[in-house]
């Protein structure tokens, strides 16, 4: 009993020192010479291994990083400028800022608004319905409420929302990487800039036939009355195809277009609810006791 | 290899082919087959005749169309199809019916074939005829094999495997000497010896009419009645022990494969210099009131056709152009017929009700049925994936869609959706790729 206990310890302890040895001498030998940098901006990127910058993933994005020596075209949409800011630090380099962007939905047919044509029961997948057919609305450049945005997102920013069969961008959580505007077949989701305290003012509809067909198909569609560009005095909407665009590097958030719009197609959002004064409350309320009497 | 057995449901099979009345507005498409659309020679107010010329192919791979009514020119003008997307239509409002006078409207069959194969070719080609087994390839793109092959044997497909659809069928009990004829200025044009027609041997009365006529170089061969026996490759196959090799087309194998209703509109272009632009269509489903086969001009928008055999039963939940097996669903029924509608098929929401999915028990039945010797199951788990490269090396490239694996699947998986997913990436992926 207690001589088999020892040549067991004595054994084992044997062969645990021998590899050992091995292991070191090999890992001495074979040893490659990495850039420890790569390792350091590895450290401070933010490991969602996402895809958005261009590269593979977190540590290819640092690899490319340390091996370029310049931060030129390269940003990670998931950290922002302040990752970035630290990258370029730790590497010595010039860093372009970026303004933040989000995921942006430009399709507002609800089920109110766009009436279903005809009742999908195929697989649900926005890829396979869009090879199959141009959709279950009359509207052909429309959500086609699928999902494939969703089940693509990495961080659980974009949902579809039950009720109105649309999805839904969580501003907080989304990085802006990406992801669901490959994903999805109708090209309706764009990245567009935050804008300051998260206002945006966008075109909600990727219609581009005819106004008539358009409002057809969809209460809320752009039917390319060209308004809302007359009206905006920064020029930054432009009408191509019968569908309205507002560049938001021009976009000065004025919101003349929406009060102009006659489909409502325009959207702003995070501004706030616009109280009216005292002294035009008043004026309303005389005016509609003008017109009774 | 493979194959699958559905119901064949043949239920219209007894109903002759009626001449379907001239609605008081035709919708032309422009895009009635494969390749380029037609660019249109026609404008608003112009009068066309039955039989005229109203667009003309534009590119290798395209056809001419003709005007299949005579009338006004309404609108040129982009319109829905029956998957809701926009094609240019041209739009004419019935006025009489008076045909072009080049058209020999005569009832004698025209025995003799005067043409060259040259001038066969290009009597083809005007006339607008394509493929009407479904594809709509442009038949004198066809039957002109490109430079270093050559052919030597033409197939006739009469085969009709889908279940449901007899409009080819009627045409063979109907026009099976104009269906032999038409067989013969094709061999003419190709300069084949042999021919075959295959047809399933769930049609006794079609092989029994085409074999009462004295054609020696024409071979009526029966098939075993299965899914997909009227696939080109299975087909060929089944005819001739050839096989088309991956990625290749029948001239590979030294064979070209015709439908017979594209032989009947071969015979009337060549024989009687009448351009396709009607065709016959099967209206069918257990639902409907009537099951009837009629003879359409191009254009007839699917609402009236179905206005014609009875109200829409309550309980019709689909509407297919073409059979049940590879048939697409009609999202749109204001949009018009084509050259190649063969069927528009009525199913109640019983029989196409998609069943939830369950989980692979690897029974390996789809790899039984796969008519192509592929691994359906192991594609639909790839293709969820995305994995591509793996993909191209089970050669998905090789699919022919004809949806045996999710007929038969136990599991109700919807294993064709994802394969014709992956399948149309990973060939835009070996497309893109430099040429060695």
């Amino acid at each position: 009993m207690g001589t088999t206990l020892i040549f067991t310890i004595v054994v084992l302890t044997g062969l645990g020192v021998f590899l050992a040895v091995v292991l070191f001498i090999i890992a001495k030998k074979f040893n490659v010479q990495e850039d420890p940098r790569i390792d350091l901006v590895e450290a401070i990127m933010p490991g969602a291994n996402c895809g958005g910058c261009g590269y593979a993933g977190c540590r290819a994005f640092a690899e490319a990083c340390v091996k370029a020596g310049s931060l030129e075209g390269k940003f990670c949409p998931v950290g922002g400028n302040d990752v970035m800011m630290q990258v370029g630090e730790k590497l010595g380099v010039a860093v372009e800022q970026k303004a933040p962007m989000v995921a942006v939905v430009r399709c507002h047919g609800t089920c109110d608004n766009r009436p279903r044509t005809n009742f999908y029961d195929g697989t649900s997948s926005c890829k396979i319905m869009n090879s199959l057919y141009s959709g279950d609305t009359d509207c052909r450049f429309g959500c086609l409420g699928g999902g494939d945005c969703e089940k693509v997102c990495p961080f659980d920013a974009i949902k579809i929302n039950p009720r109105t069969g649309l999805p839904e961008v969580d501003q907080d959580k989304c990085t802006a990487c990406g992801a669901c505007v490959r994903a999805c077949p109708k090209n309706i989701i764009e990245l567009r800039n935050k804008g300051p305290k998260n206002r945006r003012v966008y075109v909600s509809c990727m219609n581009k036939d005819k106004g008539v067909v358009a409002k057809k198909a969809c209460s809320v569609a752009c039917i390319g009355c060209r308004k809302c560009e007359k009206v905006c005095p920064f020029g930054a909407i432009k009408v191509e195809d019968n569908l309205s665009y507002i560049d938001f590097n021009k976009c000065k958030l004025c919101r003349k277009c929406i009060d102009e719009c006659p489909t409502k197609a325009i959207w702003s959002v995070n501004f706030p609810v616009r109280v009216p004064k005292p002294q035009e409350v008043a004026d309303e309320v005389s005016q509609v006791i003008e017109k009774e009497q | 290899m493979g194959g699958v057995h559905p119901h064949d449901n043949k239920l219209s099979a007894d109903s002759a082919i009626e001449q379907f009345p001239i609605m008081d507005r035709v919708y032309i498409s422009m895009s009635q087959h494969l390749g380029s659309p037609a660019q249109p020679v026609v404008q608003k107010g112009d009068y066309v005749k039955t039989g005229q010329l109203i667009a003309t192919a534009s590119g290798f791979i395209s056809a001419n169309i003709h005007s299949s009514v005579s009338g006004v020119v309404v609108s040129v003008e982009p319109y829905k199809d029956i998957s809701g997307n926009t094609v240019t239509h041209i739009v004419i409002d019935v006025q009489g019916d008076e045909w072009e006078s080049s058209i020999d409207r005569s009832e004698e069959l025209k025995r003799e074939i005067n043409l060259t194969p040259a001038e066969i070719i290009k009597r083809i080609g005007d006339c607008g005829v394509v493929g009407l087994g479904g594809a709509s390839f442009p038949t004198h793109v066809k039957l002109s094999p490109p430079p270093g092959k050559t052919a030597e044997f033409l197939i006739i497909n009469g085969a009709e495997c889908e279940p449901y659809i007899t409009s080819d069928y009627r045409l063979m009990v109907e026009s099976p000497e104009e269906i032999l004829i038409g067989t013969k200025v094709m061999m003419k044009a190709l300069g084949v010896k042999k021919a075959y027609i295959g047809i399933e041997e769930n049609k006794p009365l079609a092989i029994e009419k085409l074999k009462s006529f004295n054609y020696p170089d024409i071979e009526i061969v029966t098939l075993a009645k299965k899914y997909p026996q009227g696939g080109e490759k299975q087909l060929i196959k089944a005819i001739t022990s050839r096989e088309v090799p991956s990625m290749g087309l029948p001239i590979d194998a030294g064979v070209v494969v015709q439908n017979c209703g594209t032989a009947f509109a071969v015979y009337e272009a060549v024989q009687k210099n009448k351009p396709l632009f009607e065709n016959v269509v099967t209206i069918t489903g257990d639902c409907t009131q009537q099951q009837r086969n009629f003879r359409i001009r191009v254009g007839t928008p699917i609402e009236k056709i179905l206005d014609q055999v009875g109200r829409l039963p309550k309980d019709a939940a689909k509407l297919i152009s073409g059979g049940p097996m590879m048939g697409k669903a009609v999202s749109n029924i204001s949009a018009s017929t084509v050259k190649s509608t063969s069927s528009l098929l009525v199913l109640t929401e019983q029989q196409t009700k998609r069943q939830p999915e369950g989980e692979c028990i690897r029974c390996a039945k789809c790899v039984q049925v796969c008519p192509m010797g592929l691994e359906p199951y192991l594609l639909n788990k790839l293709a969820r994936l995305g994995r591509n490269e793996d993909l191209e090396s089970e050669r998905v490239y090789d699919c022919i869609e004809c949806g045996s694996c999710m007929f038969t699947c136990p599991a109700n998986i919807a294993l064709l959706d994802y394969i014709r997913m992956a399948k149309a990436d990973v060939l835009k992926i070996m497309r893109s790729r430099p040429k060695k």
